[in-house]
């Protein structure tokens, strides 16, 4: 009796320890590589770097993800350190309480405020500046509001908030969406009544909701050019890159997940990934990256000259 | 006959812009996920449903409605749920599930054992009284008496089974909470689901593609209710 039970749990074990082995699925490298520098350096050297095996988890926003770009660069940092990169398409608002959860390693995000706040309260270190795009106001070809070609943002939401035409915004926390609401506040405009919706979704969401009603929308350009021949919008307000205004800018930056408050997270390989991402190599991989024959992304993070500013909360004296 | 569909489908997936593996390896993450899960709650669910359609207890009807109130549960709160037990910061946080196939499978648990169990509860109760008389009077133990009622019943019981498959399977909610909707760089599913990865194509206007996501996952539904009704009936005829 007493030996069948025992068989009966070796059995279990076995089945448990199998179940377990299928469970942590795509990572055999990691099985491979810790036995094989257990049995010495030079085997250890032929599987690469002791990291080899491991997942380096990046929330981000939507527009990096949707647009195609950490598909087209990542195989190059996997292959490079021997790991796998597990891509979380979130809002920005999302993506940074995952982090602050400690359910990340590196997060990517296109909110300086909320990438402040997020630095100010512990969960995050090193950012680095990485690339810019810039937001653009979209809407159908017949402009009922009559925004085409301002030269402001602000006249162009207070000019359709005038003529209460349809406006569909994220609502969802996300990076554009905080620009969105900046610039409702800019503009001195509450937005609110039936023309204005907030869809709670994603860019892309968003954009296909304005296609389907004829109505106004922020949106960052990737995503839009992305997008582009699938839906009726146009481009009424133009950001920086087409001389639009400045403050239409949209900035994106890549922070680790500080280990002094969850020292759980990955990050030697958080570092390293932000070490590759603002590479000269992955910059220039970036500004190639194209959708619909134009340019998505312009990287910022390789430059001459000393940017402090990338690094600390905007405002920051060294004083607090 | 069958694999007509399959052979309309081919093209269409054949076309799609989705790189090599893609779809083969979320309809896996899909059933993956969905099965297990499906398997676990079965297990829980259908001797808490015998039981209670054989013993007596205070507070019977209150179990009840709590389990038919989770018929109705939403998925994206269950996710929600889920989402705080499997957190770093959560009780199961130092296991490292979150964005993980399991986590998957513990919200699809949560959402299938309601309809598992209140189905097949029916179904046994639903078993008539001189069934289990007869079994009784012709000297069945307990047991005997169970068994007879589970044969009787396996039809409402297979039934159950589905309708939890069929909750598993379609729901986006949670799963994306959880799970993360994650591929890897070369396109192959992690955590990536049918019903996520459609939301994903509608999110972004691709509509087409996402309704051919749709119709594999209907023909996988489907597929899964065919076999389960044909070991039923097989089943049925063996013993």
């Amino acid at each position: 009796m007493s030996i069948q039970r025992r068989r009966f749990v070796a059995a279990v074990g076995a089945g448990a320890l199998a179940g377990a082995a299928g469970c942590l699925g795509g990572t055999p490298v990691s099985v491979g590589s810790s036995s094989s520098a257990g049995a010495g350096d030079a085997d250890a050297s032929d599987d690469g770097p002791g990291v080899a095996g491991e997942t380096l988890t990046l929330t981000t926003t939507t527009s990096t993800y949707d647009t195609g770009l950490l598909d087209a660069i990542h195989p190059d940092f996997e292959e490079m350190y021997g790991v796998s990169v597990d891509a979380v398409a979130q809002g920005t608002g999302a993506a940074l309480e995952t982090a602050r959860n400690g359910d990340c390693d590196v997060v990517m995000v296109h909110a300086r405020g909320l990438e402040d706040e997020f630095m100010r309260n512990g969960y995050g270190v090193n950012r680095r500046d990485l690339m810019f795009n810039d937001f653009v106001i979209v809407g159908p070809t017949d402009d009922p509001a009559g925004i085409e070609g301002m030269g402001s943002a602000t006249e162009a939401l207070t000019a359709i908030a005038d003529a209460e035409a349809a406006f569909v915004s994220r609502g969802d926390n996300s990076g554009t969406h905080t620009k969105e609401r900046n610039l409702w506040e800019a503009a001195g405009t509450d937005p609110g009544g039936d023309w204005y919706q907030e869809i709670g979704g994603g860019m892309g969401e968003a954009l296909n909701n304005a296609n389907q009603q004829g109505a106004y929308t922020l949106s960052d350009r990737g995503t839009f050019i992305s997008q582009r021949s699938e839906i009726g919008l146009t481009v009424l307000v133009q950001g920086p890159i087409e001389d639009g205004p400045e403050v239409l800018a949209n900035p994106y930056g890549v922070m680790a997940v500080n280990p002094g408050v969850h020292d759980d997270a990955n990050y030697d390989l958080a570092m390293a990934y932000i070490g590759w991402v603002t590479s000269p190599g992955v910059q220039e991989m970036i500004s190639e990256y194209e959708s619909d024959g134009e340019q998505l992304f312009f990287p910022e993070a390789v430059s001459e000259n000393p940017d402090f500013q990338q690094y600390v909360p905007d405002g920051w004296n060294g004083g607090e | 006959m069958a694999l007509d569909p399959a052979v309309d489908l081919l093209p269409a997936l054949l076309d799609s812009p989705f790189r090599e593996g893609y779809v083969s390896s979320i309809v896996y993450v899909s059933l993956y996920v969905s099965v297990i899960a499906v398997s676990l709650s079965t297990l829980v669910s259908v001797p808490v449903a015998i039981v209670m359609g054989f013993v007596d207890f205070r507070g019977k009807q209150f179990v009840k409605s709590v389990i038919n109130t989770g018929m109705g549960f939403p998925s994206v709160v269950v996710g929600l749920l889920v989402l705080f037990a499997v957190s770093n910061q959560g009780p199961l946080g130092s296991l490292e599930l979150i964005f993980t196939k399991e986590a998957m499978i513990m919200s699809q648990f949560v959402l299938a054992t309601p309809p598992i169990t209140a189905i097949s509860l029916a179904a046994v109760t639903g078993v008539e009284g001189n069934v289990r008389d007869a079994a009784r009077v012709l000297g069945g133990t307990r047991l005997d008496v169970a068994l007879v009622v589970i044969k009787e019943a396996r039809y409402g019981i297979a039934t159950a089974v589905l309708a939890g498959f069929g909750r598993a399977i379609s729901e986006v909610g949670s799963v994306l909470i959880v799970g993360g909707n994650i591929t890897s760089s070369d396109g192959i599913s992690k955590t990536r689901t049918l019903t996520t990865a459609v939301q994903l194509e509608a999110r972004q206007g691709r509509y087409e593609t996402a309704m051919v996501l749709g119709a594999v996952l209907v023909a996988i539904v489907l597929l899964v209710n065919a076999v389960v009704v044909r070991l039923g009936d097989t089943g049925g005829m063996g013993r």
